[in-house]
């Protein structure tokens, strides 16, 4: 089964990676959730690469203390969702997977679109879905109308990794 | 005879703007292509041209606010999409669903793939030359959107689903007219196939054509038909199971080499799946409410959730963040047709020009989807 693969290699591969936890799928729709630090993404794409997984889908969060990226990865021979949080400091980068992974590259595109978060190495970073000569980048929570900006201790109870 | 052009001229690769106005792009939707004669070297879909932000929108609407977006991003199956929003909030906040209401959304949902599918048959021959299948396909399509109308009131961008059920029951006349439908449509798949599916000019122009192998598939997250074909035999609703599918039988159809011609076989076969389970879930129809309870306003807890379907293009999923309040923090909602559209990048080089069209329409993308 590849989730266990990919424990294994993600073992092998980032021994100092700790926060990795269960979830119920049945509350919360995904199987695991790993807290990543920005340096680490590449190789836990590699690590998913190589154990079979495809990336689902990567989105990002904007927060009071800086944005989230979050990937999702899953399996197609057994639903093993795995979600990869990064917390970053505003205005930071992050490194592109699109290395690991062709479906980043449009994902990453639209996060930088709509976000304003580079990627490093990114190989076509351009605006995705907004004309090109747009000077916003509107999910941000400081564009347009916007409810509530949080911090991310407001909706997750376990701090950040 | 020799050709008259200098040599220099004769090599020169050139650019080639294909829409956002051409009429088998099904939406707004360019494709940039460097060409080198008839050959395509590089291809770019250019998106964003039905770019509504949705996702924006949905976080300063209530969750109610929101339901009518949802069928407006794949108009093409918006239950599928109304269902799989409704699902996700009912699973976070916990709203219990009567059976009655989910065997309705079952069915509804099932009728709106069959649609989907019926259009894309349809206008893809129109794309391939043949104008008699797009005819027979909408007058087909014509008996669901009838049946549809009579229970959720539109055509085309449905709001039926409410959190907790349906907006509105079903009737004996919607029943008989589904099962009149489901007899319809199986007579006239024998013609579909004696007319198209063995047509000469039809296999030579998709046979090997466009070939999306299962390594492509899942490099670019391509999912639904176009990964089945790959041989890939993945539908979340047998691998995530959801509503009341797992008391249905189907199978999962899937091809072999991922070519044009397998997308359009596993295409076929989904509808006859489709309607076993549309007959299975109308002879098993429960009688109870159509509408069970729920808050006037919903107010998930804090969290985030995140919720897998099959849409007719493939795994659709909605991840929603919620701060305890009647508003999401954030709604992303995943979308097939953007990784099925990005695997045109590689699909298309080293195709030729006139290929274009029978391989972009065979990936089935509705582009409002992608832009949101």
């Amino acid at each position: 089964m590849s989730f266990e693969n990919f424990r294994e290699e993600l073992r092998r591969q980032i021994p100092e990676l700790s926060a990795v936890r269960d979830l119920d799928y049945a509350v919360s729709g995904r199987h695991l959730e790993i807290q990543a630090e920005h340096g680490q993404v590449e190789a836990i794409a590699r690590s998913a690469r190589t154990s079979g997984l495809f990336l689902e889908a990567i989105t990002a969060l904007d927060f009071t203390d800086g944005p989230q990226v979050i990937y999702f990865f899953n399996s197609c021979e057994a639903p093993s969702r795995v979600q990869v949080r990064v917390q970053l400091r505003p205005k930071a980068s992050l490194a592109t997977i699109s290395t690991v992974y062709d479906a980043a590259l449009w994902y990453e595109r639209e996060i930088f679109d709509l976000f304003g978060i580079r990627f490093d190495n990114h190989p076509d970073l351009r605006r995705l879905l907004l004309p090109e000569d747009a000077d916003f980048h509107p999910l941000c929570k400081d564009f347009g109308k916007v409810h509530a900006f949080r911090s991310a201790k407001d909706i997750y109870d376990e701090p950040a990794a | 005879m020799t050709n008259p052009l200098p040599e220099s001229v004769i090599e020169q690769t050139y650019y080639l703007n294909m829409g956002p106005q051409h009429p088998s792009t099904h939406g707004v939707l360019r494709l940039f292509l460097k060409l080198d004669g008839e050959y395509i070297l590089e291809a770019d879909p250019v998106v964003g041209y039905g770019h509504r932000g949705h996702e924006k929108m949905a976080e300063s609407h209530f969750y109610e606010q929101f339901l009518p977006n949802t069928s407006r991003m794949d108009y093409l199956s918006g239950l599928l999409y109304n269902h799989g929003y409704v699902a996700a909030v009912e699973k976070m906040a916990g709203i219990g669903v009567p059976l009655r209401a989910e065997y309705i959304r079952v069915i509804c949902a099932e009728l709106n793939r069959v649609c989907s599918h019926l259009l894309w048959f349809g206008t893809y021959l129109l794309d391939l030359g043949g104008i008699t299948p797009f005819l027979y396909a909408f007058d087909d399509r014509e008996h669901i959107m009838d049946a549809l109308d009579r229970i959720t009131g539109s055509r085309l961008t449905y709001n039926y689903c409410r959190f907790g059920g349906v907006a509105k029951d079903v009737d004996s006349e919607f029943v008989s007219a589904a099962r009149n439908f489901i007899r319809r449509l199986r007579r006239r798949f024998d013609d579909y196939h004696t007319l198209v599916t063995q047509n000469v000019i039809f296999i030579n122009r998709t046979r090997g054509v466009g070939v999306i192998n299962r390594d492509a598939a899942l490099r670019f997250g391509c999912t639904g038909p176009v990964l089945r074909a790959a041989g890939v035999p993945y539908d979340i609703r047998r691998a995530e199971p959801y509503s009341v599918y797992p008391q249905f039988h189907f199978d999962i159809p899937t091809g072999t080499s991922g070519d044009v011609m397998d997308r359009y076989t596993v295409r076929l076969q989904e509808m006859e799946q489709s309607l076993r389970i549309i007959e299975q879930a109308l002879d098993g129809l429960p009688e109870g409410p159509f509408r069970g309870r729920a808050p006037h306003k919903v107010r998930p807890p804090k969290g985030d959730f995140y919720f897998a379907m099959e849409s007719a293009r493939g795994a659709l999923g909605y991840y929603i963040v919620s701060d305890g309040t009647s508003y999401p923090y954030r709604l992303k909602v995943r979308v097939p047709s953007f990784g099925n559209l990005q695997v045109l990048t590689e699909a298309l080089p080293g195709t030729l020009v006139a290929d274009t069209v029978a391989i972009l329409g065979s990936v089935d993308i509705v582009v409002p989807e992608v832009d949101r």
